[in-house]
């Protein structure tokens, strides 16, 4: 309990602009809920309150810019009839937006203000390697996509007016092609449309109409369970299991693994989201700040870390038969969304042999070295529009590859488009970066300070490789291995690279 | 069943890397271009891709047709050609 304050988001984030609240007074918030969009120069992050309350007061509108630490919302003891469950953490934040909506004035009423030095967790000193990737970045690429896709919250260009009419519609802007100057909406080009559904006005939360869009399911299809019928994100997201389902018909071996997996997941997007990625950037404008923004934030993270780093290179090429077969079988009667790409075991490999490794899993700070207590590897995405970013993926080293697979697309579907949250952002102790789709053979990175290496995949491709005297053709790989002299020696890092060669020539052990 | 012309098809296919890639452009792929390295679509947006051509199409899509789906004619040609 206690104010809800604008969080840093990367160690450069002076001020951020409140994009959308998803709470209201009276709603009670399950711990790790999203409830708020903030927009830096670089990024739109979904925030969450780290510890279970009643929103009672929200001190801030949408579009304020506010400095990191500026109160925005105060927190208050969760009532005992609380909701908090198990749900994802957005769809809780949303369910409880609904259900909490009567009590609302009680709560508000009676809650008390908490004392103003109490402080969030979002606020706390961050974590060691909190800093690690403060790229953050929003680019060009999103605001195109949000011309063409219903994502993230609207930055459309349109004015309140047509915004109102849209919303009273029950259109989203995204879905909308602006006619006007720059690919503005006009009020012609949403009173031409078509109501969805039909001409009969779908009641649907905000949040559930953009999940909607993102699992690509139907609103009119779906069954409101809300107040008056209004559908909620459950809803959605009940309908997106449904239709998996639907699919595992036609693929039954998927249909035995799948349920598995989503109870375990408890990532909000655990039902394989189709990936509908952003665009090529436009060019110019507020896109093109950001563009200029997250350059900027790259060229100062990596040149401090070439002018305070030794980097040390190692490389080793790694026989994937064994892995790729491995893959071949799990595929086969697995629903396209359900299936794993190489990418999902090189990072189980790099998860595992970075626990066998602590030396390389940690920060350089103070000048010495610093292990993490769990392996959170940072996965360097590339966005259409150039830039990069390197959301998390938390205790990497115990996720099973189809797990991994499964927070890989969603990290990178989000990362592209602008919808990661905070502390998917924060707490990488080992980067990896796979350069394979972009077709070289290997990679030889800069280290993200305060982390102390950075392994790197190039491409599968097939060599001429000798094995038992004779010479076949197989899928390889170039792993390799940036090194800070500072922290260790060329030795623990080829132990490394040894471990993650070794753990790829028996993938079923990293399934397991 | 209806039967998909591959006329259909291609339409189907543009229509599914188009969301995707919202502003793919197909006027510099032609069908026998490999769309994959023209659009940029790596590996994790290629699955993608495969699950809305199942899902929209209805068909059945294995990992071993993944070559057939090279470029836009082949994929069209290949959608056609399982659908009948």
């Amino acid at each position: 309990m206690g104010e809800f304050r604008m969080p840093a988001l990367g160690a450069d984030m002076v001020e951020g602009t409140l994009t959308e609240w998803l709470v209201k007074p009276g709603d009670v918030v399950a711990k790790g809920a999203v409830i708020a969009v903030i927009e830096t120069s670089k990024s739109d992050i979904e925030v969450e309150v780290f510890e279970a309350g009643t929103v009672t007061r929200l001190l801030a509108e949408p579009g304020d810019v506010l400095p990191v630490g500026a109160p925005l919302a105060v927190i208050g003891e969760a009532v005992e009839s609380a909701p908090v469950e198990s749900a994802p953490a957005e769809s809780a934040a949303v369910q409880s937006a609904e259900v909490a909506a009567a009590p609302a004035a009680e709560t508000v009423s009676a809650a008390t203000e908490p004392p103003a030095s109490t402080v969030p967790a979002a606020v706390e000193a961050p974590p060691p390697g909190a800093g690690v990737a403060p790229l953050p970045v929003r680019t060009e690429v999103d605001a195109s996509a949000q011309a063409t896709r219903p994502a993230g919250p609207p930055h459309l260009e349109a004015g309140p007016l047509v915004r109102h009419l849209a919303h009273e519609r029950g259109i989203d802007l995204a879905t909308v092609h602006g006619t006007g100057r720059g690919g503005r909406v006009t009020r012609a080009d949403v009173e031409q449309l078509p109501p969805p559904g039909n001409g009969i006005r779908i009641r649907a939360t905000p949040y559930a109409r953009r999940l909607a869009a993102e699992l690509r399911v139907e609103l009119a299809t779906v069954h409101g369970t809300g107040r008056d019928g209004a559908i909620r994100a459950a809803d959605v997201r009940g309908a997106s299991a449904r239709r998996h389902e639907e699919e595992a018909v036609r693929y039954p071996a998927a249909h035995k693994k799948a349920p598995e997996r989503r109870g375990t997941d408890r990532t909000p997007q655990a039902a394989p989201a189709p990936t509908v990625t952003a665009g090529r950037p436009a060019q110019g404008g507020a896109s093109g700040r950001r563009t200029a923004a997250m350059r900027r934030a790259i060229a100062e993270l990596m040149s401090r870390s070439k002018r305070e780093v030794p980097h040390y290179y190692l490389s080793t090429t790694i026989d994937l038969t064994a892995a790729t077969q491995w893959l071949h079988r799990a595929n086969r009667d697995r629903a396209p969304g359900e299936r794993l790409v190489p990418a999902a075991l090189l990072l189980a490999a790099t998860a595992r042999a970075a626990r066998e490794v602590p030396e390389l899993n940690g920060f350089w700070q103070e000048d010495a070295f610093v292990p993490a207590d769990a392996v959170h590897l940072a996965v360097a995405v590339s966005l259409r529009g150039g830039g990069l970013l390197t959301p998390v993926i938390h205790d990497a080293d115990r996720l099973s590859p189809q797990d991994l697979m499964a927070r890989l697309k969603d990290l990178v579907q989000r990362a592209r488009r602008g919808r990661l949250r905070a502390s998917e952002l924060s707490g990488g102790t080992l980067t990896v970066s796979n350069l394979g789709d972009q077709g070289v053979e290997s990679v030889l990175g800069v280290i993200h300070p305060p982390q102390v290496a950075l392994a790197g995949f190039g491409a599968v491709v097939e060599r001429p490789w000798a094995y038992d005297g004779m010479l076949g053709v197989r899928p390889v790989v170039t792993a390799t291995l940036s090194g800070d002299h500072r922290a260790t020696d060329g030795a623990v890092g080829a132990r490394f690279l040894t471990a993650v060669d070794r753990l790829l020539q028996n993938p079923e052990g990293l399934a397991s | 069943m209806n039967a998909m012309t591959r006329t259909t098809a291609y339409e189907i296919v543009q229509d599914a890397i188009r969301e995707i890639v919202p502003d793919a452009d197909f006027s510099a792929v032609g069908p026998d271009d490999k769309y994959r390295e023209a659009l940029e679509i790596d590996s994790l947006d290629f699955e993608s891709l495969v699950e809305l051509l199942a899902e929209r199409t209805g068909l059945r899509i294995d990992e071993d047709d993944y070559p057939r789906l090279t470029t836009l004619g082949d994929a069209a040609d290949f959608l056609a050609e399982r659908q009948s």
